[in-house]
């Protein structure tokens, strides 16, 4: 136990970052149920919109997702600097990988300052769900 | 790094990020001498431009408009009020005549620097709040709270007549030394709380970043400056109370006051800044 702690040793005198995390994303959240079924054709894009505008309370919401804390985000106040800029994310992730993330970014990335808002009940599916469906927005 | 036994970081515990090698070397040896200049160097390699005794002016160190807006606090320090009120209780005899300096090295003058240390009688770390406390406890007094208003004053007045000394720590040939040094090592690197934070995310992983609208202080001399007026708090606060908030803020539970844990914790992050002066009172936005 004591040497996993020992984070701070010598190692030739040199100390080294240790490489980001590259490997890929377990897909292994499911995806948000309760969305899938209300996006009925007809219903989709007007339930999308309402949860995606569910989602941006969440996310700046300070008791709940708190994002702005490390995030600059569109429409945000008094953004932290400790994150990147959530932005054009639709071009980068998969919703599968977007909703990944914010359920336990320790899997990508186990050093990350992220907190695990599915795996630590910060979040629940559903509101990951809207979360991610705000996110898409961006 | 062929030659380093690369025990690569497999929990998140390792909040560092830091490939832990350990050439020739014991894994799980203690060392806090190869600590304490790995912790250092690690700093002054992040922000080159630093010298090291510019840390302990914590989050005011990060950037030089932040500085400025230090170096204008310090015109009128917000701190003054405490220090002035300390001086003056340090002064004041118990009501069985005797004084706080009757219960220190040096009466009292000059010697922040060696605190905390590890006593070995006891077999603890002893901090300088619980050393006043136990002072007053033993002279007929009651004992001040740990995270404001008194203990802020006398400890603000015995860190200003230590002022540009460098921190001091010891740690004693004595393995249950050596042990409190290991335990507040790994307190500080454990992740906790809902939020999943250990100190090291915010001030190791993060020195510098905003958090909202707060910079984050680097870790290393972040006690330097204690005990701290903050304008958040429109008052003064010292080491216990500023444990016990960072606590809060990952919606963790904090430990009481003085507790083992961040007796050790103290130990911990004061002997891996040592060399660095004591700069308290400090004040912070
Ligand atoms: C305490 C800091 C912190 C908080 C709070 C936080 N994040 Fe992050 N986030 C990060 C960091 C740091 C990264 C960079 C990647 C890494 O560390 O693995 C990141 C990366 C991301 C990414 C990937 C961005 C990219 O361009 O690759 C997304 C998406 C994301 N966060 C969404 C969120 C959402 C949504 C929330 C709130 C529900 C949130 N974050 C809260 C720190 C945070
Ligand atoms: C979620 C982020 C976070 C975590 C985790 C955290 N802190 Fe802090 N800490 C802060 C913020 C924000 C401040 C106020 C700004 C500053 O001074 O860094 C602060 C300030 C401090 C200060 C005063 C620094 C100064 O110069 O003003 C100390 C000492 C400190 N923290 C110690 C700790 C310890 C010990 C832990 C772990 C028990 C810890 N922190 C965990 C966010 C955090």
């Amino acid at each position: 136990m004591a040497f996993v702690l020992s984070t701070l040793l010598y190692c030739d005198g040199i100390i080294e970052i240790e490489a980001r995390e590259t490997s890929l994303i377990a897909t292994f959240s499911k995806p948000a149920f309760v969305l899938a079924l209300l996006a009925g054709t007809a219903m989709a894009a007007p339930a999308q919109a309402q949860s995606a505008a569910e989602g941006q309370k969440l996310a700046f919401d300070r008791g709940k997702g708190n994002c702005l804390t490390c995030h600059v985000i569109k429409g945000g106040d008094l953004p932290g600097t400790i994150g990147p800029e959530l932005s054009g994310l639709k071009a980068k992730y998969s919703r599968d990988e977007l909703i990944a993330i914010v359920t336990d970014e320790t899997k990508r990335n186990p050093q990350t300052v992220m907190p695990p808002f599915g795996r630590n009940r910060i979040l629940s599916e559903k509101e990951i769900g809207a979360v991610v469906d705000f996110l898409q927005t961006l | 790094m062929t030659r380093c036994l690369a025990i690569r970081a497999t929990i998140a515990t390792l909040a560092l990020g830091l490939l832990a090698c350990a050439p020739a070397q014991a894994a799980d040896t203690v060392d806090p001498a190869a600590d304490k200049a790995a912790f250092q160097k690690f700093f002054t390699g992040k922000f080159p431009k630093l010298k090291l005794e510019d840390f302990v002016n914590g989050p005011y160190s990060m950037n030089e408009d932040l500085h400025r807006q230090w170096e204008e606090k310090e015109q009128f320090p917000p701190y003054e009020f405490s220090l002035e009120a300390g001086k003056e209780m340090f002064a004041t005899p118990f009501k069985n005549g005797k004084t706080y300096a009757d219960c220190f090295p040096n009466k009292g003058i000059g010697i922040r620097q060696n605190y905390p240390f590890f006593d070995e009688k006891e077999g603890k770390v002893v901090t300088l709040e619980l050393a006043l406390n136990r002072c007053r406890e033993a002279n007929g007094e009651a004992p001040f709270s740990y995270v404001k208003d008194d203990m802020a004053a006398l400890t603000a007045y015995m860190a200003f007549t230590s002022r540009g000394k460098p921190m001091d720590i010891k740690i004693p040939n004595d393995p249950r030394a050596l042990e409190a040094y290991q335990k507040g090592k790994e307190y500080f690197y454990t992740r906790r709380g809902q939020l999943n934070f250990s100190c090291a995310t915010c001030h190791i992983q993060s020195p510098g970043e905003r958090i909202r609208a707060e910079v984050l202080a680097p870790a290393l001399g972040i006690l330097n400056a204690m005990p701290i007026y903050r304008s958040e708090w429109s008052g003064m606060g010292t080491t216990s109370r500023r444990f016990t908030t960072c606590n809060s803020q990952i919606r963790g539970v904090p430990l009481n006051p003085q507790d083992d844990e961040y007796r050790n914790l103290e130990y911990y992050l004061s002997y891996v800044s040592n060399g660095l002066p004591i700069s308290g009172p400090g004040a912070r936005p």
